[in-house]
């Protein structure tokens, strides 16, 4: 089945520079596996589209269930050159919790 | 043990925050971070108009306010308030709270110096686009060293009440007391792993403790009232994160894991002046109300290199806005974004950047946005930045005249015209370590 993001995981986000940040982390040490089968650089990359410019870099974090993504060139030149509102970044893990997943409906255990 | 707690994550941060951390329980160290990347710059403008001003000037006044609490509890206060003047700063503090011992750390300012290390052969290029220094020579508006937790650990060994730095690295500030107190060894790179990841979980104060935090926002109670967060931490560099009772917010492992992922690169390599730091490493856990463990980090030898903050002028930018409402409200905000950008072209105006956002649409979220449908109303803001003041400052007149010139309905412009604003760009670099020496001074 078709879920968001946010049915299994929060975030919170910010920059470096020109790069976006976004913490996800699962919300039950048991949906790592599926953050990290789901959440893919590629697919980060796609669901941002002309956002993200650059590249999408992904580490893992299995003690804190966790996974840190680097948007390259995602925030209109970073800092105070950025004409953004939202020049750190901050709405960028909000907006990846619509992010549609693929999840079986028997790894939902809550 | 001993309670470190940090009272301010930003300059601008919540002003009674340090106070309730002084007057709510037990603490020994209150730790304040108000620097910024930017912040250096304007503070090295407000020095070349003033010799006594460059430093945060929220601090002195704190620092009366808490100064007899201070006094008789024995609190120490650790903080990078010193912008670009701490002996100024520490003059200040010292007219605001009589009778305090105040300690500085120099040496992190090489604004001075950038010249004779540019001859020295250090290209200092960005460590973001790899171009070296030399391009914006003649533009730079500070210069500083992210110094780390020794220099702090060492002023406050000469047994001052305050320690105020320039720029250091915001971690240093929590890792400092353990350094003191503990008698860690620049060597000991697991423990001081641990004190700097300690140190990242409170830096930015209240977001570690139910500020800004996604998990579950709506139960977290009483932010209004939110305590700002305390590590409790142990000489074999385990610690706790807690907050004093009878505050609001909320601490517990899933908001700590916000706030350790914020604003990270590899999360292996956590680079500081001290220590690189195995954020993979780190055992954390639940212990009880309002009370995460932590232990387990492991740490590698401190880097050789020091990061250097460097602001530059990069040009002007300027953003007005406008509002349409329903109907066709985006149709309308669209309409007037194609005449201003039409105008500009006519006037020949050449910018490096012209970029428009409509609230209610997709100002955060850009081309990731939920679609808005047919919104009561939406904002247009039109951005504009390049070199030329004068192209940025016409630009300025360019929005008003959409009210009677453009699609029906344009409101919102009670603001007036847009102000004209001096672009400071970030410029993170490299500098072997052996270049930056610091001294500590106790101020009398």
């Amino acid at each position: 089945m078709i879920v968001q993001l946010a049915r299994i995981a929060h975030t919170r986000s910010g920059d470096k520079g020109d790069i976006a940040n976004i913490g996800v982390i699962a919300w039950q040490p048991q949906y790592y596996p599926i953050l990290l089968r789901e959440v893919t650089p590629e697919r980060v990359k796609a669901f941002f589209g002309e956002l993200v410019q650059g590249r999408v870099d992904r580490f893992e974090l299995p003690n804190l269930h966790a996974l840190n993504l680097l948007l390259h060139h995602a925030l209109g030149g970073g800092g105070t050159v950025s004409l953004r509102t939202d020049a750190q970044g901050k709405t960028l893990g909000a907006a990846l919790l619509a992010m549609e997943i693929e999840v079986d409906e028997r790894e939902l255990t809550d | 043990m001993i309670r470190i707690a940090n009272g301010q994550g930003f300059w601008g941060d919540w002003l009674e925050a340090p106070v309730r951390l002084v007057d709510g329980g037990p603490i020994d160290y209150l730790t304040l971070d108000y620097l910024a990347e930017v912040t250096m710059s304007i503070l090295q403008k407000q020095r070349q108009a003033n010799s006594e001003l460059g430093y945060a000037r929220d601090f002195p006044p704190l620092i009366g306010r808490i100064a007899k609490k201070v006094r008789e509890r024995r609190i120490k206060v650790v903080a990078n308030a010193g912008g670009v003047n701490p002996v100024a700063c520490a003059r200040a503090v010292l007219s605001a709270a009589p009778g305090l011992k105040v300690a500085v750390v120099l040496g992190d300012d090489i604004l001075e110096r950038i010249p004779e290390l540019l001859a020295k052969g250090y290209e200092m290029r960005n460590i973001d686009t790899d171009e070296p220094l030399s391009i914006i020579s003649g533009r730079i508006l500070s210069a500083n060293a992210y110094v780390g937790a020794f220099p702090l650990a060492e002023a406050l060994a000469t047994g001052a009440d305050v320690v105020i730095s320039g720029r250091c690295a915001d971690a240093a500030l929590a890792l400092a007391p353990m350094i003191h107190r503990f008698g860690w060894q620049p060597d000991d790179y697991d423990r001081l792993a641990s004190g700097i990841v300690a140190g990242h979980i409170i830096e930015c104060g209240a977001q570690c403790s139910g500020g800004n935090c996604q998990m579950d926002w709506q139960s977290i109670p009483d932010l209004a009232n939110i305590g700002y967060p305390i590590v409790e931490a142990e000489p074999d560099g385990s610690f706790a994160v807690t907050k004093h009772p009878g505050t609001g917010g909320r601490i517990d492992s899933h908001g700590v894991k916000e706030q350790l992922l914020y604003e990270i690169g590899d999360p292996r390599q956590y680079f500081t002046p001290d220590c690189i730091a195995d954020f993979t490493t780190l055992h954390l856990e639940d212990a009880g109300p309002d009370r995460v463990r932590g232990c387990g980090v492991r740490g590698a030898p401190r880097p050789a290199m020091l990061k250097a903050s460097i602001s530059y002028h990069a040009g002007w930018k300027a953003s007005g806005t406008l509002v349409y409402s329903w109907p066709q409200a985006i149709e309308k905000a669209r309409a007037a974004d194609r005449i201003v950008r039409q105008r500009l072209e006519q006037l020949g105006l050449r910018f490096d950047e012209i970029a428009s956002e409509y609230f209610g649409v997709n100002a955060c979220h850009g081309p990731a946005a939920r679609p808005a449908g047919d919104p009561p109303e939406v904002q247009v803001r039109i951005s504009v930045r390049g070199a030329d003041k004068q192209a940025v400052d016409r630009f300025t007149r360019e929005m008003i005249p959409l009210v009677l010139t453009g699609p029906p309905g344009g409101t919102g412009y009670g603001e007036g015209r847009p102000e004209v604003r001096q672009i400071v760009a970030y410029w993170p670099a490299l500098i072997p370590r052996d270049e930056i020496g610091t001294r500590v001074e106790v101020v009398e």
